[in-house]
């Protein structure tokens, strides 16, 4: 509580904030107690070894795990026992790790359904198709093009997603998230499996992405990336955070160092300092 | 964000649907109006036959919108087509002696149908593939074995023996059974009913189109592709899986009332597990999700075995002078070598959905 405390007075308005945020998974630890605010307009890195639990804390805060202890407080109101559709309504919208479009879908589709949280329309104007119905429809293809061509894959507009090249599957995912208009894009490892001009045009698509106005969770265990785009990060560890701050800080972390490089490093260190 | 306009030719080629041109929907509109004349001077049962088929493909296209949009395996589908038969024939007989016009009771055979759908659809929501499929049969099974001994303690469903001597559709002097002659023409009851049936038909499969080229539509379609990235995507799920069991469930209810006012007589025995079945591989060998394919595959499988009922005994007389193989047999054989042909040849039905003919060309291309 009182880190998240001190968060709240920081200058820019928090964006998300959780507290004591705990999961277990039968006598895994995944989560335990952890803590941490974003303010609005960052990019806010979250790394951390294998296993530290970086996907699961995605898990709970979309809603697809239920936390065993903790809060979210998301722009202003908590996030209890939302279902995942609820937490993309308010505004999260995230993307997964091995990536999850529609496969069998267009690209442009894909997007399109995005839209769905943000359009209204229902099975009497699908059925009637009046005049605010088509005017929807209309403009729903419209920002999904849009979009497609926000991140660079209008050009496969009508190939099915399964058909995009890898880097291209990642960046239509972040469209797709898109789509739903969220304050706040969490993304999940989208840099893996990208060879080095895919992450550059990704960095700087995130740096477009912020500077537009939405907030980013990003994480990444490509660290050239984090460490040049992300304004803080929150370094996990066996699901406990052990270090929080601006990116170059956190590189020169003692327990970071350890829980990269194993604790004898650690110790060698010390030894050595 | 850029505001730059969308180029014509995404969003055309997004839309194109297997559309025929003008002068092909006028000439099998024409087509179709001449064909119970013309089935007629074959014979008379052509005609009910056709008409069953008609039902059938209702069916079909109620049944599509539970498994080929939205991906869920329901193989206890003929239990709607039943909830509509019944509320038809207990509203409209002399069973419990109530005669309610049937442009009342069938909205309402569509809307109990519909409300059993939700009814099913409730607890199965989490649910999927083998288990949802298992639940459903059983869905299917207990509305069957419920039909069959609601005549105790009281009376509802008249058990086994069914309902009997069903209104037909009547709009004040004017009945559907009745033949009446107009211009020239003879109109049968099965004629007036094909024409019906025929109009019927065409609003389904409106609906059916429009529904899957609409917000709804893309929703099923995600939760078929990816339950839990459609979720995340702010889909509500259980919404959206509620309402696909309902429309499909309300498709059926219709058919269900039109085949009870068409036989006149209805009992538990039309509604089996095995014509769920058969509706569903209807749907499965026109292609799941392509409403066309859907069609074709329902008339096919309505047809093909009557056909042979027709031609299979007499075939056998002409070769051999007896009938050596019982016509049901081989019957059954046929189609089951159909079928079987079908999943080798193009599994992804006659007539696949856009979505699964790229699926394919994908598979054989790698």
């Amino acid at each position: 509580m009182s880190a998240a405390a001190v968060d709240l007075a920081a200058p820019a308005p928090v964006l998300l904030e959780a507290v004591g945020i705990t999961k277990r998974f039968g006598g895994v630890q995944a989560l335990s107690e952890v803590g941490f605010s974003i303010r609005r307009g960052e990019i806010y890195g979250l790394i951390g070894p294998n296993g530290a639990g970086k996907t699961s804390l995605f898990n709970v805060l979309t809603g697809i795990y239920e936390a065993d202890g903790g809060r979210f407080v998301f722009d202003g109101a908590p996030l209890e026992g939302l279902k995942p559709n609820e937490v993309a309504a308010r505004g999260i919208a995230r993307t997964f790790q091995n990536i999850r479009l529609f496969a069998n879908l267009t690209a442009l589709e894909n997007v399109m359904i995005g839209r769905h949280v943000r359009t209204r329309a229902t099975v009497f104007g699908a059925i009637f198709r009046d005049a605010r119905t088509r005017a929807e429809e209309a403009a729903i293809a419209a920002r999904s093009y849009e979009l497609l061509r926000y991140v660079g894959v209008h050009t496969r507009a009508n190939d099915l997603a399964k058909h995009l090249a890898y880097g291209d599957q990642r960046r239509l995912e972040i469209a797709r998230a898109l789509a739903t208009d969220p304050k706040l894009l969490a993304l999940d490892e989208p840099a893996a499996g990208m060879n080095a001009t895919e992450t550059a045009t990704l960095r700087a698509l995130l740096e477009r992405i912020r500077a537009d106005g939405t907030t980013i969770l990003l994480i990444e265990h490509d660290m050239k990336l984090v460490m040049s785009v992300c304004d803080r990060v929150l370094v996990l560890d066996y699901g406990r955070r052990i270090a929080e701050g601006p990116a170059a800080e956190v590189q020169k972390d003692d327990k970071v160092i350890a829980a990269y490089l194993g604790g004898d490093a650690a110790l060698n260190l010390k030894g050595a300092g | 964000m850029p505001d730059e306009p969308v180029p014509p030719g995404v969003l055309a080629a997004w839309r194109s649907h297997p559309a025929a041109s003008r002068v092909g929907v006028a000439l099998v509109a024409i087509a179709l109006l001449a064909l119970p004349f013309a089935l007629a001077g074959v014979g008379t049962a052509w005609v009910r036959i056709t008409n069953l088929a008609i039902l059938f493909v209702l069916l079909s296209l109620g049944l599509n919108i539970v498994v080929g949009f939205a991906g869920l395996l329901d193989l206890g589908y003929i239990a709607f087509y039943a909830v509509g038969a019944y509320v038809y024939a207990l509203l409209a007989s002399p069973h419990f002696n109530l005669h309610l016009p049937f442009w009342a009771i069938l909205p309402l055979g569509a809307l109990v149908a519909c409300l059993f759908g939700v009814l099913l659809g409730t607890p199965t929501l989490k649910l999927r593939g083998d288990y949802l499929a298992i639940v459903t049969l059983g869905f299917g099974e207990i509305i069957r074995i419920f039909l069959n001994n609601l005549s105790q303690p009281v009376n509802i469903t008249n058990g086994p023996q069914g309902v009997t001597l069903i209104d037909p559709f009547r709009i004040g002097s004017f009945s559907f059974a009745q033949p009446q002659s107009l211009a020239g023409l003879n109109f049968s009851g099965p004629i007036k009913y094909y024409y019906l049936l025929l109009l019927v038909l065409v609003v389904v499969v409106v609906l059916n189109l429009r529904l899957q080229d609409s917000r709804i539509g893309r929703a099923w379609e995600a939760i078929r592709e990816d339950e839990t990235a459609a979720r995340a995507m702010g889909i509500n799920t259980r919404n959206m899986k509620l309402l696909a069991f309902a429309m499909g469930a309300s498709f059926g209810g219709v058919a269900g009332g039109m085949f009870s006012a068409m036989q006149g007589f209805i009992s538990p025995e039309s509604f089996v597990l095995v014509e769920s079945v058969n509706v569903l591989a209807m749907v499965v060998l026109g292609g799941m999700g392509n409403i066309w394919g859907v069609i074709l595959g329902a008339i096919l499988l309505s047809f093909v075995p009557e056909v042979l009922r027709y031609t299979v005994g007499p075939v056998q007389m002409q070769l051999f002078g007896r009938t050596l193989i019982d016509p049901e047999v081989i019957r059954m054989l046929l189609f089951g070598f159909t079928l079987v042909l079908m999943m080798l040849f193009r599994p992804a039905g006659i007539l696949p959905s856009a979505t699964r003919k790229r699926e394919l060309e994908s598979k054989r291309a790698t």
